[in-house]
């Protein structure tokens, strides 16, 4: 039994196909439901057409270096489905999983289910967070999360605040500031990444150099790896890198950090917006020194354009440290602070005290049951549609003994 | 120091007349009201600094403390360390509670209230899973700062409140604790 069928979801259904393991994929919507539920308008993957590999599928269009637009992902998603022959139970959402003697018996509004082991891929990105303190934002002021956020003409005229300057928080930012609204970004901890670097996409460098290989076993904190916020990319047409100087040259406001709202309805900003930038830059630094030491060692110095370093992130002398929320100048404020799973409904006690499943890259702490779909979940790429497969070939190769280990023990 | 105000009949030890002047002066200069002050710090070994403060620039020219102050900051042993100071954290918490009373004292002087007694007790609040990067939603800092003031003066309860009050209002430390500060780090 898998629960969502999403990429990851439908890359291990291949998996089990292939294993000749008998399932079942529930999904609550159609195929792909968060990616046409819970997205804005104009989004665009993140990574290129080429990189979304899945077992026994890819592309095949002739624009490889693209970065699929909202529709053109559900369609993939959907297509893929359909060529793998998923048996997916569309409209049919769980209500609860509880453990069983013989496995699981999983809930839903079309019927109960029992199954012997069970893939939990109903996504990293359920729950959009806010800050608890965002009760104090004044009731003039609308706000939304990236997961409600559709378009600019959604929003009433006037100022904006984006709160997270991550690939959410800036394509947001930029789409709004571009719509007229003039935008003030909160910037709290950020990965600043070139698009584009030595002339490749910086997606091609990472996985040729094995970057997005490393394994949850291999990093020194794997909790901590599984915080790093998503890198600032964005896909669009002209491959232009969209980092916080492309944001600041079209006038947006950089502030720092949101660290709450006063009673009166003033926001605060941390005074580390510098330091926040600064660790960005040399995190990036590190990356690109990483790329080029990798380039020359496997002779690609010849091919490829020079090394290259974007200048510093810019700030303001003297930061804004805060704002009248009151005063009518920001009419709406955005939250892209992250997003968390929604395990409200699993009855297993599997998770940690922070609401999260307790699991080693993706077996989780109760026998049978699997993780798929989560960030870094066993490798770097875990987070991407192209991380899918091998977790799938690993987790189903682990699925596949266990349930051998299962009729070994049943028949014993 | 009575002698400093000839129009109060208490005595806290604190100038009035001198900073009110002080205050007519820098309304009309206020670039000489443009401070900054310093310390030096210099790290000893594990989490044992020593720093020092001697000199700031006020009134428009550097100025100097009568001598050098110094201070050692490390850990307690429970932090494996060898305890030779206070930890950061409780200077902070010494300079909120320094403030707040030399605020207390000053508004007293100036609203003819007599102290006998001032103590405060400070206490901050630290879930330390945030500086030890256990949990990335506990912040570094205090959870909360609790100061409690235990006052004897020729007042009635409502005006040491008051007192109170006014202190937290004019305090450079309240301030810093409880409103955000640009901070620039470099490297030299």
């Amino acid at each position: 039994m898998i629960i969502g069928a999403g990429h990851a979801g439908l890359a291990m259904s291949r998996c089990l196909t292939e294993r000749s393991i008998d399932h079942v994929v529930l999904e609550r919507g159609e195929v792909a439901h968060s990616w046409r539920t819970e997205r804005w308008d104009s989004l665009h993957l993140l990574t290129p057409n080429w990189q979304s590999r899945l077992p026994g599928f890819s592309y095949q269009g002739n624009d490889p270096d693209g970065y699929r637009a909202l529709p053109q992902v559900i369609e993939f998603i959907a297509s893929y489905a359909k060529t793998i022959a998923a048996p997916v139970r569309t409209h049919t959402r769980v209500t609860s999983v509880r453990a069983t003697e013989a496995g699981y018996l999983v809930r839903t509004d079309q019927g109960d289910w029992r199954c012997r082991t069970l893939v939990l891929a109903s996504g990293a990105c359920n729950i959009a967070t806010r800050p608890a303190f965002a009760d104090g934002v004044p009731r003039a002021v609308a706000q939304l999360t990236g997961q409600q956020y559709r378009n600019p003409g959604q929003l009433a005229d006037g100022g904006v605040m984006v709160v997270g300057a991550s690939s959410s928080g800036t394509q947001i930012a930029h789409e709004i500031h571009r719509s007229g609204r003039p935008v003030v970004l909160s910037v709290g901890e950020h990965i600043r990444a070139p698009r584009l670097y030595r002339g490749k996409d910086l997606e091609w460098w990472m996985d040729a150099a094995g970057v997005l290989d490393e394994r949850y076993d291999q990093v020194d904190d794997v909790n901590r790896a599984r915080r790093v916020p998503s890198l600032q990319l964005a896909g669009t047409p002209d491959r232009s890198t969209l980092d916080l100087n492309a944001l600041t040259a079209i006038g947006v406001k950089l502030v720092g950090r949101l660290a709450g709202i006063t009673e009166n309805g003033k926001a605060q900003f941390a005074g580390s917006l510098r330091n926040m930038c600064a660790l960005s830059d040399l995190k990036m630094g590190r990356l690109l020194d990483l790329i080029d030491e990798w380039a020359r060692a496997n002779g690609l110095d010849e091919q490829t354009e020079p090394p290259q370093r974007l200048p510093p992130t810019r700030v303001e002398e003297t930061p804004p440290l805060g704002m009248d929320l009151a005063s009518g100048e920001i009419k709406t404020i955005i939250w892209a602070t992250g997003y968390r799973p929604d395990y409200s409904w699993l009855e297993v006690p599997v998770l940690d005290r922070k609401g999260l499943l307790r699991h080693d890259g993706g077996v989780v702490a109760a026998p049978g049951l699997y993780l798929m779909g989560g960030v870094f979940l066993r490798r770097r790429k875990s987070t991407l549609i192209d991380g899918a497969g091998d977790d799938a070939r690993d987790l189903s190769a682990h699925l596949a003994s266990y349930l051998d280990g299962h009729l070994a023990r049943l028949t014993a | 120091m009575a002698e400093a105000d000839s129009t109060s009949t208490v005595s806290n030890g604190v100038n009035v007349a001198a900073l009110l002047a002080a205050r007519e002066a820098l309304t009309s200069a206020p670039q000489a009201a443009q401070f900054k002050w310093r310390a030096a710090c210099q790290w000893k070994d594990g989490t044992h600094s020593h720093s020092t403060v001697e000199s700031f620039y006020g009134l428009g020219q550097e100025q100097h403390h009568k001598r050098t102050f110094a201070f050692d900051a490390d850990h307690p042993e429970i932090f494996a360390s060898e305890d030779h100071g206070a930890t950061p954290v409780e200077y902070v918490l010494v300079g909120l509670a320094s403030c707040l009373t030399a605020g207390i004292a000053t508004v007293a002087q100036h609203r003819n209230i007599q102290l006998r007694s001032v103590k405060a007790t400070i206490e901050g609040d630290m879930d330390i899973q945030g500086i030890l990067g256990i949990d990335s939603d506990v912040r570094n800092g205090f959870g909360g700062i609790k100061v409690t003031y235990d006052i004897d003066a020729d007042a009635k309860r409502e005006d040491i409140e008051a007192l109170v009050a006014q202190s937290q209002k004019r305090s450079a430390v309240y301030d810093i604790v409880t409103n955000p500060t640009n901070v620039t780090v470099v490297v030299s």
